[in-house]
C-alpha cells in the first residue's frame, strides 16, 4: 500500500479527519500546532466543511467540542500541554458528563521545554480526570489511535485524552492511511440530563464515571496498543510507555531484547500485564517519557525497591528521554562522545530584523530606564523574546495573560509605574478579562497590546483579536483618550516614546495599540498574491 | 543499508526542503525512514537540527543515538561543529562556507575553518557560489549541499533526482531541471574535493 510521509500530528490529524470528525477546535501551541492546519489544508476536510476555524483560546476550544459530541458528532480538540490547564474547568467536567459523539483531546505535551514555561506531563491530567489516555509510540500508531479514540470515545461514553509529546509531534514516517468513515447523523443525547451538572445529577454521573473505570481498565488489556513481550532473561523486565518504546528497541536493533517488556500506549495501565511482569522479573525499569507518572504509581508512597527509573535516578528527573540515557539505564557502556569544540557558540532565538516589537521595545526602554527596571511585566509570544539582550526589556512571563494581571497587583502592591506588554492573540485569549478588573479598580496601569495582527510565534495563524482590539477594550470600559493607536516604525520613535509616557503618567487604565503587521506573514502574504496572480495570469 | 543524517542549520535557512527531498527519496523506494525536525522557537533565528534516518530495516528511534550519524550536513559552518557528538567514527561533514552571523559572539571565519579542516573527513563547500555561478540561482544552494552530501549517503543518486523530481512536480519543469543541476554540481565538488 502506498504510504504518506507524515508528521506525528499530521498523522493524528488524517486518522482524525478519517474517523469522520465533523470538527477540530485548537488554539495553536507548539507542538500541537499542524494538526490543525493539515486539516486545515485538507482536500476532505474542505468538502466536508469540517468545522475548522482557530478558537479564541482552549477553553473555548473544548467547550465548543463539547457541545459538538452534545449534537452527537465526532470532535477532535488539540491544544499544547499547558493550553489543558486553560481548558481544565471544562475537561474536568467533560470526564463526568461523557460524552454523546466521540470526543478526543489530543495533547501535545513538550518535554525539555524546546518551546515552552514548563514540561508538565498530560497523563497526570488523564488520571485526575479518570478517562481513557492513548500514548502512540510511532506515526503508523498515531493515525491508528486517532481513529481507534472515537470508537473508545462513543463505546465507554467517555471523552478520550490522547498524549503525545514533542518527538512524535515532529518527527515524520511513512504512514499506510485506512479507510474514511462518514460522519455522524445528528442525534441528541439518549439522557436528555446527561450534561446537566447539578449537584444531584452530577453525583449519579460520577457513580457512572467510576462505574466505567473497570471497562477503561479491559480496554487497556485488550486492544491492540499495548503489548506483552516474553523475554529469556528475568533479571529485569521493563515498562516502556509511549516513545520511551523506541528508545529501549534502538538498544537492541542488532539482536532480540532479552527482557520482558510491556509496551504501554494506553491508559489506564493493563494490570494483569503490569502483575505478570512484576511476579516474573526480579526488578522493574520504567521509561516514560516526561513526570514518573507510571514509576510513582507502582513503586508506591512504600518505595517498593526494585522498581527503577527516574526517581531513583537510574534516569534524568527531567527533560526528555533519548536513546542515550536509556542506554546507560540498560547498563551498557556509553559512547565516549567528541565534545562540540569551545568556539561554537550558542544561537539563541530572536526577534526578526525589521519586528515591529522591536520597535516597541526601543521606545518602551528610552522611557521606562527614567523610572528603574523591574517594572513591565511581560506575556506569551514573539514578544517574550524582548527578555533577551539587546532589549532586556520585560521581568516577568508566566501563563498567557498574566501581564495585564500581574501588573495590576504590583499596583496594588504600590510598584509605580507597572507595565504590561501583551500580543494581540494573547489579549484574547486571557488578556480580556484581567483588563476588566483593572478598569473596575480604576488601577493605574499602562497596557501595551504589541499588535502584527497575527499569532506569530506558533507560525502566522489567524488572530480572533484582529480588526477587533479598540472596540474591545472601550466595551470594557478603557477611556476612549486612553486608548492610542500608532505604527511602530523607527521615525514614529519619539512619538512613541511620547505616548507611552503620558500614559504611563495617567492615573487609570491606558492601553497603547503599536499596530504593523508581522514582517513574516507580510511576506507569505505577499507571495501567496504573486503565486494567485500569475495563477489568474494563466 | 542504513544511513543517519542529521540536518543542520539556523531557523529559516530551509533545511526542511533537504529534508523533504531525501524523505520523498526513500519513501518511494520502499526505504524505511524517520525524519525528526524542529518547529518552534528556535525557528526565530535559533539554530535547528533534523535527525533524517533511512533503512531497509525497521527503525525505532526518531532520534539518532550520540556517536552514530554517517554524515552532518550542514548550511552554515559553526552549526556543522555542535552535533560532533553525534558523529559516528569514520563519519563525514559536509558543510557550507556561508556563515549566517545572527549573534555577536560568532567565532572568528579562519578559526572555524581551522577547526573544520582539522576533522578527519569533511567537505568545505562554497555552496552560495556553486548555485549563483553554476546553476545560475542563489537559491538552489540547498541542493547544491544535498549533491555534495550524495556520495556520503547509501541510497542510489537516481533516487535523490527522483525525490527532487517528486518534491517539485507542481512547479514546473524549470524548478525541477534546476534544482537537479545543483544537485549534480554539488556532488562534483564532492567529489573533486573529499
Ligand atoms: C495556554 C497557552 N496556549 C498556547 C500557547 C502557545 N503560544 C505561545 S506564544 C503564542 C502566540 C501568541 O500570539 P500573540 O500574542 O499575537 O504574539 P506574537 O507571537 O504574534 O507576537 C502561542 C499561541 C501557550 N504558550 N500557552
Amino acid at each position: 500500500m502506498q504510504k504518506h510521509l507524515l508528521l506525528g500530528v499530521e498523522a493524528i490529524a488524517q486518522g482524525a479527519i478519517d474517523a469522520g470528525i465533523s470538527g477540530v477546535y485548537a488554539y495553536p501551541g507548539t507542538p500541537s500546532t499542524e494538526i490543525t492546519e493539515y486539516i486545515q489544508e485538507s482536500k476532505i476536510a474542505n468538502k466536508r466543511d469540517i468545522h475548522r476555524r482557530w478558537a479564541a483560546n482552549e477553553k473555548t476550544a473544548m467547550e465548543s467540542a463539547l457541545g459538538m459530541s452534545y449534537a452527537g458528532k465526532r470532535s477532535l480538540v488539540c491544544m499544547k500541554h499547558v493550553g489543558l490547564n486553560v481548558a481544565a474547568d471544562c475537561f474536568m467536567n467533560s470526564a463526568v458528563t461523557g460524552s454523546n459523539g466521540g470526543i478526543v483531546v489530543t495533547v501535545a505535551d513538550d518535554p525539555s521545554m524546546h518551546s515552552s514555561q514548563n514540561e508538565q506531563d498530560s497523563r497526570v491530567y488523564g488520571k485526575f480526570a479518570q478517562i481513557p489516555v492513548l500514548e502512540p509510540s510511532n506515526q503508523q500508531e498515531a493515525y491508528e489511535c486517532a481513529k481507534y479514540a472515537f470508537e473508545l470515545s462513543e463505546t465507554l461514553g467517555t471523552p478520550v485524552l490522547m498524549r503525545i509529546t514533542t518527538r512524535l509531534a515532529h518527527s515524520r514516517a511513512g504512514v499506510e492511511v485506512g479507510e474514511a468513515k462518514l460522519e455522524n447523523e445528528l442525534h441528541l443525547p439518549s439522557n436528555p440530563k446527561q450534561f446537566i451538572l447539578l449537584p444531584a445529577i452530577a453525583r449519579k454521573q460520577y457513580r457512572l464515571l467510576l462505574n466505567k473505570q473497570e471497562k477503561f481498565e479491559e480496554a487497556s488489556e485488550n486492544t491492540g496498543f499495548n503489548k506483552y513481550f516474553e523475554g529469556k532473561d528475568k533479571s529485569l523486565g521493563i515498562i516502556a510507555c509511549g516513545i520511551g518504546y523506541n528508545y529501549l528497541m534502538e538498544n537492541f536493533s542488532s539482536e532480540e531484547c532479552p527482557y520482558s517488556v510491556v509496551k504501554v500506549s494506553q491508559y489506564p495501565l493493563p494490570r494483569k500485564m503490569i502483575n505478570k511482569l512484576a511476579e516474573e522479573c526480579d526488578k522493574l525499569l520504567v521509561l516514560e517519557e516526561g513526570y514518573p507518572v507510571i514509576e510513582e504509581f507502582i513503586k508506591g508512597y512504600l518505595e517498593k525497591e526494585n522498581i527503577i527509573g527516574r526517581l531513583d535516578g537510574t534516569l534524568s528527573r527531567d527533560g526528555e528521554l533519548n536513546p542515550d540515557m536509556v542506554r546507560a539505564a540498560l547498563g551498557f557502556s556509553c559512547h565516549t562522545d567528541a565534545p562540540t569544540p569551545e568556539l561554537v557558540a550558542p544561537r539563541p532565538p530572536a526577534l526578526c530584523e525589521g519586528c515591529s516589537h522591536r520597535d516597541v521595545y526601543t521606545a518602551l526602554n528610552e522611557v521606562i530606564n527614567t523610572y528603574g527596571k523591574g517594572r513591565v511585566f511581560s506575556d506569551i509570544g514573539c514578544y517574550t523574546l524582548g527578555a533577551l539582550p539587546p532589549y532586556e526589556s520585560i521581568y516577568t512571563t508566566v501563563d498567557m495573560g498574566a501581564s495585564i494581571t500581574m501588573a495590576k497587583g504590583a499596583t496594588d502592591a504600590g510598584l509605580f509605574p507597572s507595565v504590561s506588554v501583551i500580543g494581540d492573540s494573547t489579549f484574547t485569549h486571557s488578556g480580556m478579562t484581567g483588563l476588566l478588573d483593572a478598569v473596575n479598580e480604576k488601577t493605574p496601569i499602562t497596557v501595551i497590546i504589541s499588535d502584527n495582527e497575527s499569532i506569530s510565534m506558533t507560525g502566522g495563524q489567524e488572530s480572533s483579536a484582529k480588526g477587533r482590539i479598540e472596540s474591545i477594550c472601550e466595551g470594557l470600559g478603557v477611556e476612549k483618550d486612553h486608548i492610542r493607536v500608532l505604527m511602530p516604525v523607527p521615525k514614529n520613535h519619539d512619538e512613541l516614546c511620547a505616548v507611552i509616557k503620558e500614559e504611563v503618567e495617567y492615573k487609570g487604565v491606558s492601553v497603547i495599540i503599536p499596530r504593523r503587521v508581522c514582517i513574516q506573514k507580510a511576506a507569505r502574504d505577499a507571495k501567496k498574491a504573486r503565486v494567485a496572480r500569475a495563477k489568474a495570469g494563466k | 543499508m542504513k544511513t543517519d543524517i542529521i540536518l543542520a542549520g539556523v531557523g529559516g535557512q530551509g533545511i526542511l526542503s533537504i529534508a523533504a527531498a531525501l524523505g520523498k527519496a526513500a519513501l518511494d523506494n520502499n526505504l524505511n525512514m524517520k525524519q525528526a525536525e524542529t518547529h518552534g522557537m528556535s525557528q526565530r533565528g535559533g539554530d535547528v537540527q533534523s535527525f533524517m534516518r533511512i533503512s531497509d530495516e525497521e527503525i525505532f528511534s526518531d532520534l539518532i543515538p550520540k556517536k552514530g550519524a554517517d554524515l552532518i550536513l550542514s548550511v552554515e559552518p559553526m552549526e556543522c561543529l555542535r552535533y560532533l557528538p553525534y558523529l559516528k567514527e569514520g563519519g563525514y561533514v559536509v558543510t557550507n562556507k556561508t556563515p549566517f552571523i545572527n549573534i555577536p559572539n560568532y567565532p572568528e571565519i579562519e578559526e572555524l575553518e581551522a577547526s573544520i579542516k582539522a576533522l578527519p573527513n569533511y567537505v568545505l563547500i562554497d555552496a552560495d557560489k556553486i548555485a549563483k555561478e553554476e546553476v545560475g540561482n542563489g537559491r538552489a544552494f540547498n541542493f547544491v549541499m544535498l549533491g555534495a552530501a550524495s556520495p556520503f549517503i547509501d541510497i542510489p543518486f537516481e533516487y535523490l533526482e527522483d525525490g527532487i523530481r517528486a518534491l517539485f512536480l507542481k512547479k514546473g519543469e524549470d524548478i525541477v531541471n534546476m534544482n537537479i543541476k545543483a544537485l549534480h554540481a554539488g556532488r562534483k565538488f564532492a567529489e573533486d574535493n573529499k
